[in-house]
């Protein structure tokens, strides 16, 4: 690729104090922040500051530090909000990570809203998380569920979108961008068509809001999902985005303090929006990290880290694909974001992985939470190296040099 | 790099012992790990309360393979009380290499399918669960 980056990759790394060690005598190179990211220093760094000087219960205290921490919890819903053009903080729902949030959509609106022979709309490839509860619904409610299949490049194949979005469809949920494809779903074609038959759509963001720029008014999805963890942010904190009449009119998920305006011995009413969702103490730590670690990709810019990924993938698609026996699944590379899944001819996924790490490269060998999908491509699992911003070409190379290394090794 | 496969489990690996099946088995098992899609099925011919014969047919990582490869092969001519009495240790001195928690699973798998086989429920357990 000609294009260079605008971005300082060697600065960005420093921020990233996990980075600079060594595993197996080797630097460690990361290629599995589709699973997780790493975190900067500017989040550790928050997150140590609230504990050391502003910790303590939100929405309670009228001392000062509970008012600093309920003001630093609160903000960030501001920041998440601007982050994805969301219209209000009350459209913000906290939730552990994107399967909660899924999870409070199907439980919530989807027994409110959903009746035996209703249908739900999903795709072959998503993530058990985008999957599993749909299927508790159904079980539940007598809901049908339909299934977006594959075309031979590992694209979603639409041709048939008419016939499966039927009068009784009330629902899309589908990955924005697959975890193992790599794929960025053309989304916008699907929401379109879903709104001719008046069904809403869920976009499962966990894999989209962390590398590329989304923003909910321009899609015109109606809930969006996703995950702090993905995105540089600690774990235990999500998002559930949902439109404001959504949310007002669905039931509380979750019962407990916070959540409640008014508690009688039986029967009690629910808080505004958006703590009508938020039982319990919550992740306040957590959601401040989330806020500084928007704070941190805002400042690098979501274009740019996307275009960065891009150049990365590539790069990776053009040495990996150099590799004797190495097949990669999915699309090509430029309508993908930053990952590839492939199989190493005659390697077990997992003994690829061991040998890697030997090498001090950590990617993911499984079937990475899409049993359906390793169904269909007929492999029990793969091997995906992932990228994020602060990944390095020189990494890419290790992970070429260390598979041609795997093959050798195992040379049948 | 040489610790996990070392070449007496590429060897076994790439020339599995008793790979096959038995048509007149006495015991027919077969497992999986979810984990990473391991599979195994082991067969056994019993005669007078000794195993006569063991074949094994599986696909998976080197480990699950070499695993099931080694165990055929001390399992041949053993009683069936002998057999019973092999454990996760038998596994781990056959393999002889350090075995990491998330790998032990694919070690295990071929003495979870025996154990299974012989006393007809699952009686291995593969997770470092003790205290
Ligand atoms: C596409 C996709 N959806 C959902 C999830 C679930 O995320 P979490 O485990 O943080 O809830 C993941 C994470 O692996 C993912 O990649």
């Amino acid at each position: 690729m000609s294009v260079q980056t605008t971005l300082d990759i060697q600065a960005i790394r420093e921020q990233f104090p996990l980075l600079d060690q060594s595993i197996n005598g080797h630097r460690l190179a990361y290629l599995d922040s589709t699973a997780t990211a790493q975190k900067p220093l500017a989040v550790l760094d928050a997150m140590d500051r609230y504990y050391r000087t502003i910790n303590a219960n939100v929405h309670r205290g009228v001392y000062q530090i509970s008012e600093a921490a309920t003001e630093a919890y609160e903000g960030t819903r501001r920041t998440i909000g601007r982050f994805i053009g969301a219209k209000s903080t009350k459209e913000i729902i906290f939730t552990r990570n994107a399967t909660e949030a899924i999870n409070l959509v199907a439980q919530s609106w989807g027994r409110a809203n959903l009746q035996a022979g209703d249908r739900i709309l999903l795709t072959v490839s998503e993530h058990h998380s985008n999957l599993v509860p749909w299927q508790l619904l159904a079980a539940q409610t007598g809901v049908e569920l339909d299934f977006i299949e594959l075309d031979d490049q590992g694209r979603l194949d639409l041709s048939h979108l008419d016939q499966l979005l039927t009068e009784r469809t009330k629902l899309v949920a589908m990955t924005h961008m697959s975890n193992v494809l790599g794929t960025i779903n053309p989304v916008e074609r699907v929401i379109a068509a879903a709104k001719q038959v008046g069904a809403l759509v869920l976009l499962d963001g966990a894999q989209s809001v962390p590398h590329i720029p989304v923003n909910v008014q321009a899609l015109g999805c109606d809930f969006l999902a996703f995950s702090g963890h993905k995105m540089c942010g600690p774990t235990g904190i999500g998002v559930l985005w949902a439109r404001r009449e959504l949310l007002e009119a669905m039931p509380p998920f979750m019962g407990g303090g916070d959540m409640i305006k008014r508690v009688g011995l039986r029967e009690s009413s629910w808080n505004d929006l958006p703590w009508k969702f938020e039982a319990g103490t919550p992740a306040i730590a957590e959601a401040i990290g989330l806020g500084a670690a928007i704070d941190f990709l805002n400042e690098l810019g979501m274009q740019a880290i996307h275009e960065r990924e891009r150049q990365l993938t590539h790069y990776a698609w053009d040495k990996l694909s150099a590799i004797d026996g190495l097949t990669i699944f999915g699309p090509p590379a430029a309508e993908r974001g930053g990952l590839l899944s492939f199989t190493l001819a005659g390697v077990h996924a997992h003994d690829v992985a061991a040998i890697l790490d030997t090498q001090g490269i950590a990617v993911r060998a499984g079937h990475h939470c899409t049993h359906p999908l390793h169904d269909i491509f007929g492999v029990p699992a793969t091997v995906r190296a992932s990228f994020y911003l602060y990944t390095l070409e020189e990494e890419i190379d290790r992970l070429a040099e260390a598979l041609v290394l795997a093959r050798d090794t195992f040379q049948l | 790099m040489d610790d996990l496969y070392r070449e007496n489990i590429l060897d076994h690996y790439r020339h599995p012992r008793n790979y096959g099946e038995i048509e007149q088995a006495t015991i027919v098992q077969h497992e999986h790990n979810p984990l990473c899609g391991d599979q195994l099925s082991i067969y056994l011919l019993v005669e007078n309360e000794r195993i006569v014969d063991v074949k094994f047919k599986g696909k998976g990582c080197a480990i699950s393979q070499a695993s099931a490869s080694m165990l055929s092969e001390e399992l041949a001519g053993k009683s069936v009380d002998e057999a019973k009495a092999f454990d996760k240790q038998t596994i781990l001195d056959l393999l002889g290499i350090p075995i990491g928690p998330v790998r032990l699973k694919c070690a295990l798998l071929s003495l979870k399918t025996l154990k299974a086989g012989l006393y007809g429920v699952n009686l291995v357990d593969d997770d470092e669960d003790s205290l």
